[in-house]
């Protein structure tokens, strides 16, 4: 048991509003990462969850109960923060051992619980040495230890894995996602890692300026933006978006080029769109079903693949190519591409255009 | 020092020149920064070192002239005279000393108590017009003594609080409380408020998660803080004269300087009694000066 629901928060700090009606619903035992960039108000978000911000409006349910007012202790929540926050006098035993302490657990509990939790995050040996004393990966298994020792409803996480370095965060991806499994519970995760979200998530809820883009799969989000921000900000290389407008049967751009009309548009002629085109749905080796031209403007060797920028117009169009593709820059390039997968964005507001036929 | 600067940075002939002009300065430089700080350490501490001279020296001594620098006779009378009364009993100047530590050690505790939690709250909460209160706060020191205390003389002589222990505590605090306030809050500002919400979230209440996690954090900025308030208290001298009367009530300041005036002054009593009242503090000051220099340079070395 442990739904987490918020409706419409709103929170300022002075001039600044940092959750502008964030409404969520967080499912019982799901791994819901809150996605956005810095600012976005993810953790304003997790802080109101938390009890730990006074909203100036909106509601948070916790198992379907209203606990807006309540304080941080009457919520039963756990919390990783992103700095960690351990205290700094304590041993790694005594951090762990805090929220049983608070709870008076008897001391053979806390330890048990101690040594169970030790054992899973694989830091038996770092328990009596103090914070000061512990690396950053180790700080951040000891703060995973403290938030995982109890039971509670649902655990917060505020970018764990932000300090870390890449190869250990990798690591921590994927024993998160062992915790989660063999644990159960609730998670909520906020992250402006995208990666982190697309290989973690149950749910994804895009955030931006304090509003909510989007909520969905990691699957829905990718493949489905809901408009083109999120197309934007999901997905690496980044989506490449040409403003076009529909005539007849052909999408015509604004760099001259035309392409066929996807069956699915429901765009009428003449109104200003942006078509979306995800990297590996484009090609510089001859498949797909039709084709822009452009020249050659960059090359970005990435070990497993090859970004090959393409320059069609004033615009660059980012196509994912082999390892081993070559080319001079200025070249004249064929770039096809994947029709069925293009998106389609209204320019002016920026929504996806509606894929009910697609 | 020079062997690897000299080798990369220069030559032969430069060499021949450089090093003794460096030398020479150096020393001209260290000869000279010698001379003046004996000089000025000698004009610091000679006034010190006088008094105690005097407050060991037999009355004879004392009044010498010219006045005697090293044969004198050494005597503890004068120190005797601080603490007891001719005929026997306590003097006028222990039970000063005694209202001293009175009114200085509890008006150091209560501004220590009524100041941190407040610099907390500042630190902490949002508080309306946090900026004004804290102006407002810090603009009661602006006024100096010599100019409130004739309104505040009528005042206490009007509820009673004139010639009392009790006054004094209370003008002390008022005084201490804006700056344990002041200081606190820089001290507060420098403890991550996350350890709190972390506390919070473990199943402590606010004022938990404050008494258990962030004060002891705190222990080094409270003694710097402390300690600047007891020296204020201890040594205060202006409320303590025109708001007391009797010698049951005087502390040490004013009963020191009522030492001197009438015909004949006993410099050897006001040396030692001056003896006296300089060592509480200093003996405490030296007890937490680990405490006050990590105090002091918390915000120093803690990122």
């Amino acid at each position: 048991m442990g739904t987490v629901a918020v409706h419409g928060l709103c929170k300022s700090f002075g001039k600044v509003q940092a959750l502008d009606g964030v409404t969520l619903d967080v499912p019982d035992g799901s791994f819901f990462v809150v996605l956005g960039p810095s600012g976005a108000g993810k953790t304003t978000t997790l802080r109101a969850i938390a009890g730990l911000e006074k909203l100036d409006a909106g509601s948070v349910h916790l198992d379907g109960r209203d606990a807006t007012g309540d304080a941080p202790a009457a919520r039963d929540l756990a919390m990783v923060f992103q700095s960690y926050a351990l205290y700094p006098r304590h041993t790694a035993y005594e951090n762990i051992a805090s929220p049983l302490r608070a709870r008076r657990c008897s001391s053979s509990e806390v330890a048990a619980a101690v040594e169970q939790m030790s054992s899973l995050l694989h830091i038996e040996r770092l328990l009596q040495r103090r914070p000061a004393q512990l690396s950053g990966g180790e700080m951040q298994r000891v703060a995973l230890a403290r938030a995982l020792v109890r039971r509670p409803r649902a655990f917060l996480m505020d970018e764990p894995l932000t300090n870390l370095d890449l190869k250990l965060r990798v690591e921590m991806r994927t024993e998160l996602t062992r915790i989660h499994r063999s644990l159960g519970g609730t998670f909520v995760y906020v992250t402006n890692d995208q990666v982190e979200a697309l290989s973690m998530a149950d749910q994804v809820a895009v955030l931006k300026e304090g509003k909510v883009q989007q909520v969905g799969t990691p699957t829905e989000v990718y493949e489905r933006p809901a408009n083109q921000w999120v197309a934007g900000f999901v997905g690496s290389p980044p989506i490449s978006l040409l403003a076009c407008h529909a005539e007849g049967d052909r999408l015509v751009g604004a760099e001259g080029w035309t392409l066929p009309r996807p069956r699915w548009t429901t765009a009428e002629d003449g109104r200003p769109l942006l078509l979306g085109l995800r990297a590996e749905d484009l090609s510089v080796e001859q498949r797909g079903n039709a084709s822009l031209s452009g020249e050659l403007y960059g090359l970005e060797p990435l070990g497993d693949r090859t970004v090959v920028d393409v320059r069609v117009g004033t615009e660059i169009l980012k196509v994912k190519a082999r390892p081993t593709v070559t080319g001079t820059p200025g070249e004249r390039l064929l770039v096809t591409v994947d029709l069925d997968r293009v998106h389609l964005f209204d320019a002016g507001t920026g929504l996806a255009l509606s894929e009910a036929g697609r | 020092m020079g062997v690897s600067v000299d080798e990369t940075v220069s030559t032969g002939p430069v060499r021949d020149h450089t090093p003794p002009a460096r030398r020479l300065g150096g020393r001209g430089r260290s000869v000279l920064e010698v001379a003046l700080l004996t000089a000025l350490a000698v004009v610091m501490l000679f006034p010190v070192l006088w008094m105690i001279e005097t407050s060991i020296k037999e009355n004879r001594d004392v009044y010498a002239i010219p006045a005697k620098f090293f044969d004198f006779k050494v005597t503890m009378d004068h120190f005797k005279d601080v603490f007891f009364a001719s005929g026997g009993g306590r003097s006028a100047l222990s039970v000063s000393f005694l209202n001293s530590v009175v009114v200085a050690g509890v008006s150091t505790v209560l501004a220590t108590v009524l100041g941190v939690p407040a610099a907390w709250a500042y630190s902490r909460f949002a508080v309306k017009a946090k900026k004004d209160q804290l102006f407002f706060i810090l603009s009661t020191r602006f006024m100096p003594p010599v100019v409130v205390v004739i309104p505040i003389f009528l005042m206490y002589r009007q509820v009673g609080l004139f010639d009392t222990k009790l006054g004094l505590i209370l003008i002390y605090t008022a005084f201490n409380v804006p700056f344990t306030i002041w200081m606190m809050k820089g001290f507060v500002d420098e403890v991550p408020a996350e350890y709190e919400d972390a506390a919070m979230l473990d199943g402590y209440t606010r004022l938990q998660a404050f008494w258990r996690f962030t004060l002891p954090l705190l222990v080094p900025g409270i003694a710097a803080t402390a300690v600047f308030a007891l020296i204020f208290s201890w040594n205060e001298f202006v409320f303590a004269i025109f708001l007391t009367s009797s010698d049951t009530v005087r502390t040490a300041p004013p009963a020191i300087a009522g030492l001197i005036g009438g015909t004949t002054v006993d410099w050897g009593l006001v040396a030692a009694a001056s003896v006296v009242f300089a060592l509480p503090v200093l003996v405490f000051a030296y007890l937490v000066r680990k405490h006050l220099v990590a105090g002091v340079t918390l915000g120093a070395v803690r990122r």
